[in-house]
Parts: structure tokens; sequence; C-alpha cells
């Protein structure tokens, strides 16, 4: 079972390897993207292998967070102001979304 | 030039703080722990980066939609982590077993058995 899991981690590297996922080029501003982004592939191991619903929860409102600060680099970087009102409305959609997971969890309805 | 510098220190920052968050949500044993790691590191650091990128764009309608991204994650990201780890607690997710006091089940246990003796 150890075999088969560093078997899987090194068929994730050698396809991150393979795909120049490591060599970073381009002006530093993509090189930041590129490590907030790595910062989210990670966050997604937690969603996918959570062992509780909670675990799952906390890694999506985490993950709202970090994509706010994604798309305000996209928008510095694109010279584009309509980065930061999708960046808005996700972080209200986030909130929303985390305080009916949590009522979920608590086993109460949603109109209570 | 130095307010160029200026930001870019500050989304330095708010980089490194974002990254060592993630490591705590991967690393740590527990659902609170974890909570409290990610939260509060993830909360300072997207923070720190929002506000550098309004230090680059100064004065402009975009630097205004970054002000007004940060003081919102400032309200909302607490409440939220508030509501997850009060509803984990409920559901009875177990503490990590080197965790050694649950202060919040004993008040409850109290507040129990407050009842019971005044009905």
């Amino acid at each position: 079972m150890r075999i088969l899991r560093w078997l899987a981690g090194a068929i994730v590297i050698g396809a991150l390897a393979g795909l120049n996922f490591f060599v970073f080029e381009g002006p530093l501003l993509v090189k930041l993207i590129n490590v907030s982004l790595f910062s989210a592939l990670v966050v997604l191991y937690r969603v996918i292998r959570g062992p509780s619903p909670a675990d799952r929860v906390i890694a999506l409102d985490i993950l709202g967070v970090l994509i706010i600060g994604v798309l305000a680099l996209l928008g510095l970087y694109y010279e584009q102001g309509f980065f930061m009102d999708i960046a808005l409305i996700w972080a209200l959609l986030s909130f929303v979304a985390a305080l009916a997971f949590a009522k979920v969890l608590e086993g109460r309805r949603l109109d209570d | 030039m130095i307010r160029h510098m200026i930001g870019m220190a500050f989304i330095w920052i708010g980089m490194l703080f974002n990254f060592l968050g993630v490591l705590g949500l991967l690393r740590l044993p527990d659902v609170y722990t974890r909570l409290q790691a990610a939260t509060k590191c993830v909360t300072f650091g997207s923070a720190g980066l929002l506000f550098g990128v309004f230090v680059l764009k100064g004065l402009t309608s975009f630097g205004f939609k970054v002000l007004l991204a940060i003081a919102f994650i400032f309200l909302t990201a607490p409440i939220s982590a508030h509501a997850i780890a009060r509803a984990a607690h409920r559901s009875r997710v177990p503490l990590c077993p080197e965790s050694v006091a649950d202060l919040y089940e004993a008040d409850h246990e109290l507040k129990e058995e407050g009842r019971h003796a005044s009905s």
C-alpha cells in the first residue's frame, strides 16, 4: 500500500516536471501567480481527502480567500479592472456557502 | 520606484503567509488546529497581498475595489471560521489524541447539569 502511494507521488511529480511546472519563465508576477496556484493545488488535496466533512468545508473556504489574491494579481498583470469585481463576488458567495454548509453540518434546517 | 519596491515587499510577505497557512492546512492533525492555522494565516496573507496591490495601483478605481476586498475579508473570514468550528464540534468530530482539554465540551456539560437541576 505504501509502495503504491510512493508510486502515485512519483507519477504526479514526474508529470508536473514533464509539463515544465517547476521551471518558472516570464515576468515576476507570473511566478507569484504560479506560487498561489500551487497553494490552491495543496488545498484541493485537503478537499478531496479530508477525513471529515468539516475539513472539506474549511478547505473550500480557504480556497475562496486564496482565489481572491490570485485574481488581484491577475488584474495587476493584465491591467484590467474587472478582475476585482469577480473577486468581490467570489468572496461574497464563498462566505454565504460556508455559513450554509456550517448550518447543514450542525444538523439544523436552512430556514432556522 | 520606491512605491514599486514597497508594494512588491507587501506582496511577497502575503505570499509567504499564504503558503505557510496552506502548509498548516496540509500537515496539522486535527480539524480545529487546521482551522486556526489556515484561517489566521490565509486571511492575513491575502490582506497583505491585496494591500501590496493597492500600493502598486494607487488611488484608482482598482485600488478602491482592492480596499473593499480587504475590508470584506477581515469582516467575513472569522465569522465563517467560527461557524464551521462550532458546527464541527456539535457534529462530534473527534479531537486529535494528543489534545489535553476540551473546555467547550466541559461548559456544555455544566450547562446541561444546571438545566436538569433547575427543572
